[in-house]
């Protein structure tokens, strides 16, 4: 069992009570506005106390994020948002913690860090904008640029392979993982919500336009002509369709999924696979994370939701334990103990 | 006791254990020290260890070595030249020999000297008989045979196992040299191997068989007696620099109400802190071993902001790595302390070799104008107490302190005279309170510029900071140029004012005259020892030790002005030289440096001062 130890709130909160005072700085059309919407539609809902709530972020445009709503906040430096929050939680595991970063910062300069959280299961939720490419810095291809991307520094193309977010994230043994696109609020709101609820290490990654440097970006996803194809939203013990009419869905043939059509070359409904975002063993979720196009669509929503011990309630537990056993209660205890003399 | 050899006063000795990574020789020496502590006696241990943690059998990379010096009077290092060698086989008598007093007592394992050993070791002849050790006393022990033997009536002991033990042997040896109390070792034992009962009748049965071996032989001459110390009324306990330094950060956090939160990465030799730390949970430290030295110190400022006292420990490369971190500190206004635990540089250098060569990194190492307090400990009992004020400093200027110790005193021992936390200096860190309607995060107390340290959770206090520049009071983000130019001089002027806290800096000996010695840092113990034996010879000489460095104590500069000569020295290449220099232009100055991974000794210095003072002379 999981103690949770983040003070409620008594009051009921609205979301004027996270509206900060400072202008907002992203370009007009950027799609961190939308994620800003959703972080003061949902805090006032999760039930924690206004003052309890703390970013963090490093660098980059996500990690203005801070400044944009009324918690407590750390602008942190390149990367180390992570490494920052880690001790914040440590320090007052009664703070709801989260982090706002970006794909550079994360899985570049900061990857060292986002992996040993996800793997410690540190009870935060990271909130990754996603935009596939450096923003602040005008237009470099960052971890998660698709390989031939053209940016700045790759004029003739990236020969760079790009991470998968998700790959990442169950590789380093996640136990939360969440897809959502900065068109989707009402998604974006759900998935908030659940990733506050989760114990343990929340990644959420934000399929993010960035309007000025990687426009459309996601555009093979979210594109008019293409969306109904390739987006799977997932719904936790629904069955994974797709498709303009439902009529799409994933099967697991051998070991790799595949999508196919219910009622065609003999494909039953019963065929097509039911989502358990609960389960412990990671092989689906970590095959549902990794699809995508030109074959498979892009799932959605939350993929990946299990329960397992989280760090800062192990440590707890082990300086409740070791205060209950130790006859150490004060320094002046641990000063007299063990070898000493005395002169007289 | 039938003695066959004489009695001789000593005031102080110097014994060096040396043998194979394996041979025990840190519990040897360790049991030496305590047994010698508790029947009086003041002492100072350095373990000297290998870079590898098993290196070949017999070969020179394996020798590991402990050095106690014990005295009747204070003793501030572990000495220079030992009176006595234990060398457990030829690698560790080779290695060792240079550091042995012409004259001076070698006790050897014979039985480990052997065709086989002297090639590992590069021996071309036996050295225990082609003469080369004739200028010293040896005593050839068969140590190896006479532990089988000893042990041999009990069964359940393998041949390999006895050889483990043949530690206790040597020390029974070294116990009957000095004439120490057997029963107070056998103590110590008994405590240690409590749970182990096989273990402690192994180590007392040689501890014994090696004393009455010394007893009975003919090659002991004469036994030593180091009479008791004068030591002030109170409770004491032998103490390496850092757990003292663990334990002095563990008081500041008792004292202040703030939990102590540690964020590192393991790294020699500053891993002792962290492990000692990490052991005594049961007082609320909560320790994140980091996945690097950058989290480390980033978790202790999240730590931080949110109200622990935060602490991250490292050695020279990994200070490099921090350095950016520093400045976030610096930039947010959040209580930091850095503990340095210096070693042989640059790069990886000579990682268990001890230097004080990371000075002007953390007096300049970061970018930006970057300002942060930076103090000295200069002896293993005294981390304790540089610890506690870096703490107190820390939390209450709301500034990154650094503080600077190395590895022979991190792992060096000396007698701590234990004091109780609430006779320490009270700690008040300046904590806003809740629903403070005037609170601003860089609204500052008008005197020592302070800023209040919010905490995240406190009522009507939320706000936001980070490592862009602050508006003045408000705090806001700010790319104003006059503003950023204030901001600067405030975060200079805050870390410059703690100079009116800090104590003035004291000197040693004449108060004005022809010569100075400026020290700093670990170096303390070595040159003290250098200026007393001058002292005592008539010389007239002055010594200034500075723990405080950025800022300096508030009469540097009168003293400095005081003297006709100034010499500096270091275990580098002149960097406080190049501090001072900046700090005060118009002195001349005159430099002594080594940079070999070794302390100072007594002699270089004494040969170096007295030739100063006969320049001056002629
Ligand atoms: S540069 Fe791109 S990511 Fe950054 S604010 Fe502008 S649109 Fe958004």
């Amino acid at each position: 069992m999981i103690t949770n130890r983040i003070v409620t709130s008594e009051k009921s909160l609205t979301k004027e009570d996270f509206e900060s005072d400072q202008m907002v700085k992203w370009c007009p059309g950027c799609g961190a506005h939308a994620i800003l919407k959703s972080v003061e539609n949902v805090f006032p809902e999760i039930g924690y106390k206004k003052e309890n709530f703390m970013f963090v972020s490093g660098i980059g445009c996500s990690s203005r994020f801070p400044y944009y709503v009324n918690t407590y906040g750390f602008h942190g430096i390149h990367g180390r948002a992570a490494a920052i929050a880690t001790g914040v939680k440590l320090s007052n595991p009664g703070l709801s913690v989260w982090i706002a970063t970006g794909d550079g910062d994360s899985m570049a300069i900061g990857g060292n860090h986002f992996i040993h959280i996800i793997r410690r299961n540190l009870d935060v939720n990271i909130i990754l904008f996603n935009n596939q490419i450096y923003g602040l810095t005008k237009g470099q291809y960052s971890p998660t640029t698709p390989i031939g991307g053209i940016t700045r520094t790759s004029p003739h193309g990236t020969v760079e392979h790009p991470f998968v977010t998700a790959g990442l994230v169950m590789g380093s043994q996640g136990t939360f993982f969440a897809r959502v696109l900065d068109t989707n609020i009402k998604m974006m709101n759900e998935v908030m919500f659940e990733a506050a609820r989760h114990d343990g290490t929340s990644v959420i990654e934000i399929l993010q336009n960035c309007i000025i440097f990687a426009d459309k970006t996601h555009a093979k996803v979210t594109e008019k002509e293409v969306r109904d194809d390739f987006q799977l939203h997932l719904r936790h013990g629904e069955r994974m369709l797709y498709g303009k009419n439902m009529e799409k869905g994933i099967q697991l043939k051998g070991t790799k999924l595949q999508g196919v059509t219910v009622g065609l070359n003999g494909v039953e409904m019963e065929d097509i696979l039911i989502h358990d975002q609960y389960e412990k063993n990671p092989g689906l979720h970590r095959m549902l994370g990794k699809m995508g196009p030109p074959d498979l669509p892009v799932a959605l929503g939350v993929i990946r939701s299990a329960e397992f011990e989280t760090y800062d309630d192990m440590v707890e537990i082990q300086i409740e334990s070791a205060r209950e056993q130790s006859e150490i209660k004060c320094m002046d205890d641990l000063l007299k103990s063990g070898e000493t003399f005395e002169v007289k | 006791m039938d003695k066959k050899s004489s009695l001789k006063e000593k005031e102080s000795v110097v014994i060096k254990f040396a043998g194979d990574s394996g041979d025990g020789m840190q519990l040897a020496g360790t049991l030496f020290s305590d047994t010698a502590a508790v029947l009086g006696n003041d002492l100072f241990t350095f373990p000297d260890y290998p870079a590898e943690i098993r290196a070949p059998h017999n070969t020179l990379a394996g020798v590991s070595g402990f050095q106690v010096q014990i005295g009747s009077e204070k003793i501030f290092s572990s000495g220079d030249l030992c009176d006595v060698l234990v060398a457990m086989n030829p690698a560790s008598l080779k290695t060792n020999l240079k550091w042995v007093k012409p004259g001076g007592t070698i006790i050897v394992d014979s039985d480990a000297f052997t065709e086989k050993a002297f090639e590992k070791s590069g021996y071309h002849s036996n050295p225990l008989s082609d003469g080369s050790l004739d200028v010293y006393k040896l005593i050839r022990a068969p140590i190896t045979t006479m532990t089988r033997e000893s042990l041999s009536h009990m069964n359940n002991v393998t041949a390999r196992a006895a050889d483990r033990s043949r530690n206790m042997f040597a020390l029974g040896i070294i116990t009957f040299l000095f004439n120490q109390n057997i029963e107070a070792t056998f103590k110590f034992l008994e405590g240690k191997f409590s749970s182990k009962p096989l273990v402690l009748e192994i180590n007392k049965t040689l501890l014994a068989a090696g004393y009455n071996f010394a007893d009975t032989i003919e090659a002991v001459e004469s036994t030593y007696k180091v009479p008791k110390a004068t030591l002030k009324r109170g409770i004491y306990r032998n103490i390496s620099g850092n757990v003292a330094t663990a334990w002095g950060l563990m008081a500041a956090a008792e004292r202040s109400g703030r939990p102590l939160f540690l964020g590192s990465y393991p790294i020699t030799p500053a891993t002792e802190i962290l492990i000692e730390i990490t052991k005594h949970k049961a007082l609320g430290a909560k320790v994140f071993q980091a996945e690097d030295e950058i989290a480390g110190i980033c978790s202790a400022i999240g730590a931080s902001y949110t109200g622990s006292l935060a602490v991250t420990t490292t050695s020279g490369p990994g200070l490099s790595l921090k350095s950016e971190a520093i400045g976030l500190a610096v930039m947010t206004e959040l209580p930091l302390v850095i503990v340095n635990v210096q070693r042989a540089g640059p790069s990886t250098g000579m990682p268990t070799k001890s230097e004080q060569s990371d000075l002007l990194q953390a007096l300049w190492g970061r970018n930006g104008e970057c300002p942060a307090i930076v103090m000295a400990a200069s002896t293993p009992a005294n981390c304790f107490y540089y610890a506690y004020e870096a703490a107190k400093l820390s939390m209450e200027h709301m500034t990154p302190v650094i503080l600077l110790t190395d590895g022979y005193l991190g792992n060096g021992s000396e007698l701590f005279r234990i004091p109780r936390v609430s006779d320490l200096p009270e700690i008040k860190p300046p904590i806003a309170s809740a629903n403070d309607k005037s609170y601003k995060p860089y609204k500052r107390h008008p005197e020592t510029l302070v800023r209040q340290w919010a905490l995240p959770g406190t009522e009507g206090l939320r706000h936001r900071i980070g490592g862009l520049e602050k508006t003045d009071i408000s705090g806001t983000v700010s790319t104003d140029p006059l503003n950023h130019q204030i901001m600067v001089q405030i975060r200079e002027a805050k870390v410059k004012k703690v100079a009116d806290i800090i104590p003035l800096q004291k000197i040693e000996g004449e108060k004005s005259g022809d010569l100075l010695v400026v020290s700093w840092g670990g170096t303390e113990g070595s040159i003290r020892t250098a200026i007393r034996e001058m002292q005592k010879d008539g010389k007239k000489i002055g010594h200034a030790h500075f723990n405080h460095i950025m800022p300096l104590p508030r009469n540097t500069g009168e003293i400095l002005n005081s003297y006709k000569k100034i010499i500096v020295c270091e275990l580098n290449n002149g960097q406080f030289l190049k501090y001072l220099r900046t700090e005060f232009p118009e002195i001349k100055y005159l430099q002594y440096n080594k940079i070999q991974g070794l302390p100072f000794f007594t002699g270089e210095l004494v040969d170096k001062f007295n030739q100063l003072i006969e320049e001056k002379q002629s």
